[in-house]
């Protein structure tokens, strides 16, 4: 039943994604739906991103301070190590498991609350493809947006690393410096960003699906994007393992 | 002119409407009315094309809709206006942008021209100076009368009403039933409203369908409905002793 279920919701999902990647209506009403999408979804992501990124930059330091400081460990290994879990895990994956919760519900919510109130049937008399109308201009802004969004919480979380080491003394800044300098390998960040625009992909459009598919009120709306965070989290932590050993290997 | 042939839908087991055929003729208002449950909005929606009937024809000025394809359905909707029950206009814009939304969408005019119908059709609703209000900064009514003005915009041939009147005060949804039938005169449209309220069946029914347990009970204009003799038209219009009175003193 399940497995029936499963299979049934994800050729409901690809029926909805080929009509979403038709060619728009119109171009300029797409820019323009993409132009106030950069800004939500991406712009009023920052703040967020750079809090979070900041303070986990932060307390990763100093959990690997206190449990990896050994007399035979060289004290750069703190930074190097900061370094590569930010690079290579929080500022690609977490962070996107974090915005499927602010990204995916807006999303969805938005989408949910257009579809009870006739706002999408509105469309759809006016033989416009709601769908195309609504969810490309979403999709293809955030996937836009997400690499700059990786790369500012790689910059915060290593500003968070560095206050900790100049502001605490429990590490002295040269040492975090060099750590975070040594052996630097340019790919890891490529591979943070690729990943990062796989996980957009999936929160944009696994949201926008649970959306457009409410049917009821909006006990509906809230149940659907709840399912849409859970759902966009699952598909994230398993396209994490797949990408991952795709491109690590 | 809509014409529909023997509709019938089922769902499941339960079939909800069962071999309806009439004429919706165009500059004239047509109501369909009926209890909750009737029918009226599947009827409607099977008419607009949003639900496929298992069975018979709708025909758009001798094109029959369902032997359409997807782009020629398309199309067809553009000549297509609607009025929802929650006036379903987008939060997301203000009210000009609501109106200039389906001509941003297909038409071919310049951005001048398109704000001019935009403003045209706004002033037709008395709604000018609500342009830059956001909708939920408007009462019922007004919203009502923006999503006409909106559903006007395209000059469409086939304006479509779902209960327009719903939530309104009996002031308002007079100004509202008014409007309709205005714009249906004014511009030669076919316009179908889906009702139950009793002022709209007497003040615009031009040409009024009865649905009954999804079958078509009863049919003819809002002079001869207070003359009938069919018993569940008259205990569906004349519940009340209000009206029942009404009728009395017509008769």
């Amino acid at each position: 039943m399940i497995i029936a279920d499963s299979i049934s919701t994800f050729g409901k999902y690809l029926m909805l994604m080929r009509r979403v990647f038709a060619r728009p209506e119109s171009i300029k009403m797409f820019f323009r739906q993409f132009r106030i999408e950069l800004y939500q979804l991406g712009v009023n992501s920052i703040p967020i991103v750079l809090l979070i990124s900041f303070f986990i930059g932060a307390v990763i330091c100093i959990q690997m301070k206190l449990n990896i400081e050994s007399a035979w460990m060289p004290k750069f290994v703190v930074g190097y190590a900061t370094r590569e879990i930010l690079i290579l895990e929080f500022s690609s994956s977490i962070m996107c498991l974090i915005l499927s919760g602010k990204v995916g519900s807006n999303i969805t919510s938005e989408i949910g609350t257009m579809r009870v109130t006739q706002q999408i049937d509105a469309m759809e008399i006016m033989g416009v493809n709601s769908a195309n109308f609504l969810i490309l201009p979403k999709v293809t802004a955030l996937i836009t947006m997400i690499p700059i969004l990786v790369i500012f919480s790689i910059g915060a979380g290593i500003a968070g690393a560095y206050a900790i080491g100049l502001f605490t003394g429990i590490m002295t800044p040269d040492d975090l410096t060099t750590g975070l300098q040594y052996e630097f390998s340019q790919w890891y960040v490529w591979c943070s960003i690729i990943k990062s625009l796989f996980f957009a992909f999936i929160i944009s459009s696994v949201a926008s699906y649970y959306g457009y598919s409410v049917e009821g009120g909006s006990i509906e709306v809230g149940k659907a994007s709840t399912d849409s965070v859970v759902s966009c989290s699952v598909l994230i932590l398993f396209a994490d393992i797949v990408l991952t050993q795709l491109l690590m290997q | 002119m809509i014409e529909i042939a023997n509709i019938s839908k089922r769902f499941g087991d339960q079939t909800v409407l069962n071999n309806i055929s009439t004429t919706f003729e165009s500059g004239k208002t047509s109501l369909i009315i009926g209890q909750s449950g009737a029918g009226k909005t599947v009827l409607l929606k099977c008419i607009v094309g949003l639900l496929q009937p298992d069975e018979g024809e709708v025909i758009f000025d001798e094109r029959n809709i369902l032997t359409f394809n997807k782009k020629e359905r398309l199309m067809l909707r553009r000549e297509m206006g609607m009025l929802f029950q929650s006036a379903a206009l987008f939060d997301s814009m203000s009210v000009l942008e609501n109106v200039m939304f389906p001509l941003e969408m297909f038409s071919a005019k310049s951005y001048d021209e398109k704000l001019k119908r935009a403003r045209f059709c706004l002033e037709r609703v008395n709604m000018i100076e609500a342009q830059d209000k956001s909708p939920e900064e408007l009462s019922g009514g007004m919203q009502k009368r923006a999503a006409i003005a909106r559903a006007i915009a395209l000059e469409p041939r086939y304006l479509f009403c779902d209960e327009p009147n719903s939530g309104l005060d009996p002031q308002t949804s007079l100004i509202i039933d008014k409007l309709i039938h205005e714009i249906t005169e004014e511009y030669n449209i076919t316009t179908i409203v889906n009702t139950h309220d009793m002022n709209s069946v007497m003040g615009i029914g031009d040409h009024i369908t009865f649905l009954a347990g999804g079958q078509l009970s009863w049919e003819g204009t809002k002079d001869e409905i207070l003359y009938t003799d069919n018993k569940q038209l008259n205990d569906f219009l004349f519940s009340s002793d209000l009206l029942k009175k009404v009728r009395k003193s017509e008769l």
